[in-house]
């Protein structure tokens, strides 16, 4: 960690402890992490995500004592959890929300930190890092959806197995693989189910990566200026942070209640209650809301580009609309972080916002009409504003002054504005 | 590698070959353990022992089409009228978004003729049966139009609903986002009623 450590060990055994194995010492580091005063609610969901990977692992974890992965019982099962399990209920429709809650959180997460310029430098690992979990947890939803094998959940996962066989020349062979055989049957639900146990854990290690980059460089904060003072800008994580997550992990947990208890299949497809069968494809297949506005990407491309089929471009399309947040850090050629001085591209950030929330719109409607014309504008947007408007609004829009440092910042906002000249922050009066 | 490690001729030290040959060593080894463990993937002898099957046609009547399965997949085998074969031969190779034959049973890219599309592996077309594996060349749903009833879509073969591909009574793409004809599976006439198929 970048501090200084503060530990002092109070007894005899944590002195012990502390010259052979220092746990101690780097779990009081970590509560004693200075962290920018000024971070606001934004910043509780890296926490709250932190809350969601628990409680999924931990529901999981309880499910599959019960859960049979075979093509002929797995339904059953999840059946025999919802009725006889003693609290099965409960444990499913928490894992089934949950995954929905962890996506709610972790947009918002990443909408944070695209608005604050979270990925700039000295941020570009974090920000990565941040990806790659992202693309892990798209990984254990998709295959975790499969597990119950309803009609959505074979549909789904032929659809999305059958992405792959767009790929020129190793396509097919790559389908075979995923399958362990001629379609989506009982191999690949049993390497999904093997996957989905796994992949929780890979991303609790990337996690830990994500939390150590930015004990390395220091949290971001909402004016984008680095600390400069640690005694002025910062305070510890604990208590100040820890009761500031805590509440919002309570207002979450709110929601989080209200779909378990009072909509739990809120979310969810109905088809879903149907058993697989594979000699009849569902009139409609829709992936999980979180999946929506890639699942409209992959179908705006309805065209060929050149040697290029609709296929393939829809599936380039939809890889590349993730892959590009890998090379944000370098398309963003502001030096400012902070859209908060960045008037012209938050108006341009607020367009990208709505383009994502059409995009999930349209990807629940039928590919057909005005819904592919309006999902190709959309994916169009989305392009643009990483491809074509962050890189030349770096360069061509004037932000408006930066506070001196975050300590200043906080301090003028809480001064009438009109008695609060430039640069007239001092010491509070008390 | 610095010349100190290099003996006065400029060859390689002994030391040096042996950290090469080590590094090789452990990279192949690396290599023959990986290869289980991804091949391991690939379908199973127990899969593979089901590729193959069977099917009476004799209570197919004409006009008439079924859905069987194999290797886990629908197969339609449609027994189809004299009315249907004729629409289906004139349809011009022009009229087709993929114009390749998709068969199975004949060697290269023959065009996607109606003959081409029901020859079996003996060589011998049979118009009366056409044989497809009923899984849509787009992202693999079962199109509609075997069982009496179900939309046939525009062309009177089969139809999408995923995402609205529809086929012609040759199993043919004619209109929708899907690439591909239905392919033909490799399949036998072991008698006159009674197909090999795979």
């Amino acid at each position: 960690m970048s501090h200084p450590s503060t530990y002092n060990p109070g007894n005899g055994f944590e002195k012990w402890l502390d010259r052979r194995l220092p746990i101690i010492r780097m779990s009081a580091d970590f509560m004693d992490f200075p962290t920018p005063k000024n971070l606001n609610y934004w910043w509780t969901f890296g926490g709250i995500l932190a809350v969601c990977l628990v409680i999924q692992i931990i529901t999981g974890v309880v499910l599959a004592m019960h859960y049979v992965p075979h093509t002929s019982m797995a339904f059953d099962s999840v059946e025999h959890i919802m009725r006889d399990v003693n609290y099965g209920w409960l444990m499913r429709y928490v894992h089934a929300n949950g995954g929905s809650m962890f996506f709610l959180a972790v947009y918002i997460h990443m909408f944070r930190g695209v608005y604050y310029g979270s990925y700039k430098e000295p941020r570009e690992v974090i920000w990565m890092l941040g990806v790659v979990i992202f693309l892990l947890m798209m990984a254990t939803a998709f295959m975790g959806y499969v597990l119950p094998w309803g009609q959505m959940s074979y549909w789904g996962a032929t659809v999305i197995t059958n992405l792959f066989s767009a790929i020129p020349l190793v396509g097919e062979d790559i389908r075979t693989l995923l399958w362990g055989g001629f379609s989506v049957d009982n191999p690949t639900l049993n390497r999904f189910y093997s996957l989905h146990y796994l992949l929780p854990f890979a991303i609790f290690g990337v996690v830990a990566l994500h939390i150590w980059a930015f004990h390395t460089s220091g949290n971001g904060n909402p004016t984008g200026v680095e600390v400069k003072d640690v005694k002025k800008d910062t305070v510890p994580f604990h208590p100040y942070y820890t009761v500031k997550d805590s509440f919002a992990i309570v207002v979450f947990f709110i929601l989080f209640a209200a779909f378990v208890f009072f909509n739990p299949n809120g979310l969810g497809h109905p088809d879903n209650y149907i058993e697989a069968n594979p000699l009849s494809t569902p009139a409609s297949i829709v992936p999980e809301w979180y999946f929506l506005p890639f699942y409209a990407i992959l179908r705006a491309i309805t065209f060929d580009i050149g040697p290029i089929s609709s296929k393939l471009g829809g599936v380039i399309a939809m890889f590349s609309s993730i892959l590009v947040l890998f090379i944000l850090p370098w398309l963003d050629t502001s030096k400012v972080r902070s859209m908060r001085y960045r008037p012209v591209a938050r108006m341009w950030f607020v367009i990208f916002i709505i383009a994502c929330v059409a995009l999930g719109y349209l990807g629940g409607k039928p590919a057909e009409g005005s819904y592919v014309l309006y999902a190709q504008i959309a994916t169009g947007y989305y392009f643009a504003f990483f491809l074509i408007i962050l890189p030349l609004l770096g360069i061509m829009e004037t932000p408006k002054p930066l506070p001196r440092s975050i300590s200043e910042s906080v301090l003028n906002a809480h001064k009438p504005s009109d008695a609060a000249p430039e640069g007239a922050a001092s010491a509070p009066a008390e | 590698m610095t010349t100190t490690e290099l003996e006065e001729d400029g060859e390689p030290t002994r030391r040096d070959f042996i950290h090469i040959f080590g590094a090789v060593t452990a990279t192949a080894g690396a290599g023959a353990v990986l290869w289980p463990l991804v091949d391991q993937m690939n379908p199973d002898a127990s899969v593979l022992a089901l590729s193959t099957k069977e099917v009476d046609l004799s209570g197919v009547a004409v006009g008439q089409a079924i859905k069987i399965m194999w290797q886990g997949k629908p197969v339609f085998i449609r027994r189809r009228t004299e009315a249907e074969i004729a629409e289906a031969a004139e349809t011009p190779l022009g009229a087709l978004k993929d114009p390749v034959a998709r068969n199975d049973n004949v060697s290269g890219s023959l065009d996607a003729t109606d003959d081409a599309r029901v020859t079996g592996a003996d060589g011998v077309a049979r118009p009366e049966w056409l044989v497809l594996v009923g899984v849509c060349t787009h992202l693999g749903c079962i199109p509609l139009g075997t069982a009496s009833g179900e939309s046939r879509g525009d062309y009177d073969g089969w139809f999408c609903p995923c995402h609205g591909s529809h086929y012609d009574l040759a199993g043919r793409i004619r209109k929708g986002p899907a690439p591909e004809n239905l392919p033909v599976p490799p399949y036998e006439f072991l008698s006159d009623t009674l197909v090999k198929i795979g």
